[in-house]
């Protein structure tokens, strides 16, 4: 299997405040590898890290080969914020059309991946209204649009689900497992625990460590759990 | 091409702000029409160079509110033109002749004011009026024609750096700087992309501004449009790519309007509506290194004095040096949020 993250004891600090500490992982071609873990754990400030926002502290971080930073791959890389990165004066199309040519889009492939990407997140009828008319689980799907527009050969998704209801979170999770199958590497983080157990593969993180990782089938099976919740809560208080 | 994407939707989200644009273009013709109906003259000691002037007539100046000096008239032509002088009294045997610099109403008023209360002292029978002359301008000059050209300079620097610092600071607080960082954009092409987007915005702004003083206001002119135009134009670049860098520094719209008394109202006191020469010389040596200091300056050449380029090509130098310094910052500041 193609390695195509590899992270290598990376450790990030904010001033004095350490938030990332010695994560070492590694995530294969057209795996969707699940970041689990509580509120302020350090999920984000990794994926930054993955995407090349962020620059360790120690350690070092490659996608596709290549220690990130790096503009080229950068490229081939899509992301989606937890926070709704989207122009609210700019009606959902306009923004779509605006990240398509960062990209380096032509015009009528514009035209072809927008239509594409708005069937997968269903937002074809109210495309063309301004963005600050939309609820917020709109937003989360125009964001999500707008990271898959270019056909990243790595995904990467804080907190994609946030918002969405049931039935069109089942559906994105459909989308996921196509762009899987067309050899996608998907990084996403959660703490929806029914949703990491969809995950190939689970890193879960506290406090800026990773306390266990492997297949939700192994972690649970390891200690005798039922739920990922129950897996979880068993690593976490042996952290403790 | 990256940059056009950015330019488009800097524009497109001008077009959908209404409020912001009419802020931009309204407010400054508003205050502008205000300032035509409000101002109104001061005392100021002007300077005076006599050439050959009979003496009762010369010891007559000296007790007026003025500085008299003497020299020879080409001596006396020379700091005229410097705007050392504010006017210079010559003598051809019957009568005087006052020629004015011309270009600041404040001076040429209180030169004639001295000349009346002189006349009226020391001469029993009326004497002949002194012919007047300007060097600059014309009579009819008066303190809105003097400030207009800094005016006009100082409300596209305003609200150019209010509007292009917010919408940059924006940028930041609605995440999507983030974004954008975490595609392979460069960070010279952001801010490359924001300064064609508002430059091309403020070429129109600076259009209106200048033609709505100079054709319906009656602003003084004597200059070309274009070169106003330049100048604007030249301005409003350092002001968005001033703002722009200090948004870096703001975590908010409110504290990005903090800046405006710290780094704009400075900027009014330098840049020629007061008289410098009344100013200590430290005090003036801060205006050097305002961008405003240098656009009024070149403004007022046009406008007032219908000097050319070579004579303002200076202040254009270094309004666009201001520009490279702010964006080259600007660049650099963004490395807080991408080293890369
Ligand atoms: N720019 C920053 N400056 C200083 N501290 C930061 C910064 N960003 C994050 N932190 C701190 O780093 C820690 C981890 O934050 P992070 O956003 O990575 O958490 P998270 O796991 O994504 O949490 P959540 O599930 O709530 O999104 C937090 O304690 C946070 O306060
Ligand atoms: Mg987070």
């Amino acid at each position: 299997m193609e390695t195509v993250i590899e992270l290598d004891y990376i450790a990030h600090s904010f001033g004095s405040e350490s938030v990332i500490k010695a994560i070492d992982m590694t995530v294969d071609k057209g795996e969707i590898f699940g970041l689990l873990g509580p509120s302020g754990a350090g999920k984000t400030t990794l994926v930054k890290i993955i995407v090349g926002i962020l620059k360790p502290s120690e350690g070092s971080a490659s996608v596709l080969g290549t220690p990130m930073p790096s503009l080229e791959k950068m490229k081939n890389i899509g992301f989606m914020a937890q926070s709704d990165a989207l122009y609210s004066e700019l009606s959902g199309r306009e923004n779509l059309d605006f990240f398509a040519s960062i990209y380096g889009l032509s015009k009528s492939e514009r035209k072809e991946k927008i239509q594409e990407v708005l069937e997968v997140v269903d937002l074809t009828s109210e495309i063309d209204k301004p963005v600050e008319k939309f609820s917020g689980g709109m937003k989360r799907r125009l964001s999500l649009a707008a990271s898959i527009l270019h056909q990243p050969e790595v995904l990467i998704l804080d907190e994609p689900t946030v918002g969405i209801d049931p039935v069109l979170r089942q559906s994105i999770w459909k989308e996921l497992k196509i762009l899987k199958e067309k050899g996608t590497t998907i990084i996403l983080t959660t703490h929806v625990m029914d949703e990491a157990d969809k995950c190939d593969r689970l890193a879960l993180i506290r406090e800026g460590y990773i306390i266990a990782q492997g297949t939700p089938q192994s972690l649970k099976q390891g200690i005798g759990a039922n739920t990922i919740e129950e897996a979880f809560l068993h690593y976490g208080s042996a952290v403790q | 091409m990256r940059t056009a994407a950015i330019i488009k939707r800097i524009l497109r989200q001008l077009r959908r702000d209404k409020r912001s644009l009419a802020l931009m273009i309204v407010a400054p013709l508003f205050i502008l029409t205000l300032m035509r109906l409000v101002l109104d003259g001061d005392s100021y000691v002007p300077e005076i160079a006599v050439v050959d002037l009979p003496s009762p007539m010369v010891d007559a100046l000296e007790e007026q509110e003025a500085e008299v000096h003497h020299m020879s008239e080409q001596e006396a032509h020379e700091e005229l033109r410097n705007e050392e002088l504010d006017a210079m009294i010559t003598w051809d045997g019957s009568k005087s002749e006052v020629l004015l610099e011309g270009s600041d109403p404040t001076a040429n008023g209180a030169v004639q004011q001295v000349l009346q209360q002189a006349m009226k002292e020391k001469t029993a029978q009326p004497a002949p009026e002194p012919e007047l002359k300007f060097l600059h301008g014309s009579e009819e000059l008066n303190l809105f024609d003097n400030t207009g050209p800094v005016l006009i300079g100082f409300f596209v620097f305003f609200f150019v750096f209010i509007v292009g610092g917010i919408s940059f600071l924006r940028e930041r607080t609605q995440g999507t700087l983030e974004r954008l960082l975490s595609t392979p954009l460069k960070r010279w092409e952001i801010v490359l992309g924001y300064l064609g987007g508002f430059g091309f915005f403020t070429i129109i702004q600076s259009i209106i501004i200048a033609a709505f003083s100079i054709y319906v206001l009656n602003m003084y002119m004597s200059g070309a449009f274009w070169h106003v135009m330049l100048i604007t134009f030249l301005l409003a670049v350092a002001a968005l790519s001033l703002g722009t860098l200090l948004s870096a520094y703001a975590n908010n719209e409110f504290q990005m309007m903090q800046f405006i008394p710290l780094v704009i109202v400075p900027q009014v006191f330098f840049s020629g509506i007061f008289n410098l020469e009344t100013m200590e010389p430290w005090l003036r040596a801060i205006g050097k290194v305002m961008p405003l200091t240098y656009g009024g300056e070149a403004l007022r050449d046009i406008m007032i004095r219908g000097k050319g380029f070579a004579v303002f090509s200076d202040e254009v130098y270094i309004l666009i040096a201001f520009s490279i310094l702010f964006i080259a910052l600007n660049i650099l500041a963004l490395k807080r949020h991408r080293t890369l």
